[in-house]
């Protein structure tokens, strides 16, 4: 079973549950997560960290690739993205890939 | 039953984490042009006679049902219009044999499945191949914490029992579930170990949802309505577990109208973010409607589109918007925050669906029924008159058993 009620930190490895999904709605031409009787409009930026999010990167990982793309500061990052990535687990709508057992 | 994306049930997102839900505030014509999410009665057969069922007292029978293909014409379709999100429900979905050929078929055109289900159907090979057909999460009704309540409410031997192994196989398979908690008179004393139910099934969300009264649970009312101490305690026992169960179990909470002073936004308005479509393809701006006579409602089995009955049928433009709206609704600074209230439960009980739903104090005949409730609620009327394709049984008289504090 998934994991809840995780911490985020730098060493985490997000990725989306099965039962979430990020996905560009056509229609409205906005990105939306889908969860369970809910529909979320993430901004950009969260957009933009959740497709980071592939279980495999570290936070730690994501938060250089943005510091360096948006040339920012990486502890103003670091603090940004774990809040959100945080605020994101503490809704279920994040979990952290399995540490591998083989 | 979960009006899911409708109006009052979106959580607010706080500014900081980047994220906000997507509320439909304005007419979905003038915004969206088509709701986010669609209920799918795909049946209204069901092995449970619940008392309160929101299916209308005249049932679709089997034969009037909607086929595989044209089902599946209808998910196409609404994906194609904009839906993003699909609700299998009843009646019991399961009772279809093509209900995974059909979450199938949603997944393949891009919609997120729920199921909501009475769960007693279910074998463990049946959900999971339902799990593997997209389904994304299961809902399952829970009528009490324990069988003799609950399994007499469901007036089926055995449910409760069913239910919370297929809840347990529903988190095995590594779906969420949410535990609907359908309460009244006759159960709400089980609340707090319903509460603790849920939380020992691993369940992320919880709905405690007090009975509307129409249809099967207006027959039912001198039955299931709770004294408004009851609901005071309600109220109390809710909130505390929200508070105490932060992080672990989400609780959404559903009031009874009848103990308010201002009614709910039923549906989120007439025909603004919410239509469901009956076993027999009615499009319906609300799973109730076909209660009210003298409206005649469009099928997809019409030469019209599901987007045009939408736009343009009669039986959605007759309530929208605050044009339509009596005395005192029509001048009421409220007319835009609850639409007058919901037109099934003012036809109900007032003959006329363009009244003001008595929920509201200002409607004329608030007080009445209200006062009528009232005296039913402290009643010992406790039998059920239970939901088939008959038009009702009425339980044994040596069925019954006295509710706690009743």
């Amino acid at each position: 079973m998934a994991s809840r009620n995780i911490s985020v930190s730098e060493t985490s490895r997000p990725k989306l549950p099965r039962h979430t999904k990020l996905k560009f709605d056509e229609t409205r031409q906005v990105w939306v997560i889908l969860a369970p009787e809910r529909v979320l409009a993430p901004d950009e930026i969260a957009v933009e960290v959740l497709q980071l999010c592939d279980g495999v990167r570290s936070v730690a990982a994501m938060v250089d690739q943005l510091a360096e793309k948006y040339a920012a500061p990486r502890e103003a990052i670091a603090t940004d993205v774990i809040a959100m990535l945080q605020d994101l687990a503490d809704k279920g709508f994040l979990t952290e890939a399995r540490e591998s057992t083989a | 039953m979960s009006d899911t994306l409708a109006g009052n049930k979106t959580t607010t997102a706080r500014p900081t984490d980047g994220l906000a839900v997507l509320e439909q505030t304005r007419s979905a014509a003038e915004t969206y042009g088509i709701p986010l999410a669609v209920l799918l009665e795909v049946t209204h057969r069901c092995p449970l006679q619940c008392p309160y069922c929101s299916n209308p007292v005249e049932l679709d029978r089997g034969s009037t049902e909607l086929t595989t293909d044209e089902w599946k014409k209808v998910l196409s379709e609404l994906a194609e219009l904009g839906v993003l999100q699909i609700h299998f429900s009843g009646g019991e979905p399961t009772a279809r044999k093509d209900i995974v050929e059909l979450v199938q078929h949603a997944t393949d055109v891009g919609l997120y499945s729920n199921l909501i289900t009475s769960a007693v159907l279910l074998t463990k090979d049946k959900l999971s191949a339902l799990a593997d057909a997209g389904l994304s999460h299961v809902q399952i009704s829970f009528q009490g914490n324990e069988p003799n309540v609950a399994d007499r409410v469901a007036g089926l031997k055995d449910a409760h029992r069913k239910k919370l192994e297929v809840a347990k196989w529903t988190r095995e398979l590594d779906m969420p579930l949410t535990v609907n908690a359908v309460m009244h008179r006759q159960n709400l004393h089980q609340l707090p170990d319903i509460i603790q139910m849920a939380v020992d099934l691993d369940a992320d969300r919880l709905e405690v949802a007090n009975v509307q009264y129409y249809g099967w649970a207006l027959k039912n009312r001198a039955a299931l309505m709770p004294t408004i101490e009851q609901i005071e305690e309600t109220s109390r026992i809710v909130e505390e577990a929200q508070v105490r169960l932060k992080g672990t179990l989400a609780i959404d909470y559903v009031v009874p109208d009848y103990y308010a002073l201002r009614p709910k936004k039923c549906m989120g308005g007439w025909g603004r973010q919410f239509f469901n479509i009956s076993p027999a393809g009615k499009v319906l701006p609300c799973h109730a409607a076909e209660s009210i006579t003298g409206l005649e409602f469009l099928s997809v089995r019409s030469n019209h589109s599901i987007a045009w009955i939408w736009q343009n049928s009669e039986a959605f433009n007759r309530y929208r918007g605050t044009g339509w709206m009596p005395e005192p609704c029509k001048s009421c600074e409220f007319r835009e925050v609850d639409y007058g209230g919901c037109r099934c439960q003012a036809f109900a009980l007032t003959g006329d669906a363009g009244n003001t739903d008595p929920a509201c104090a200002l409607s004329p005949r608030h007080e009445e029924i209200f006062k009528q409730a009232e005296r039913e609620s402290a009643g010992s009327q406790n039998r059920f008159l239970y939901r088939n394709f008959a038009g009702g049984t009425l339980e044994a008289d040596d069925h019954q058993e006295r509710p706690h504090g009743a």
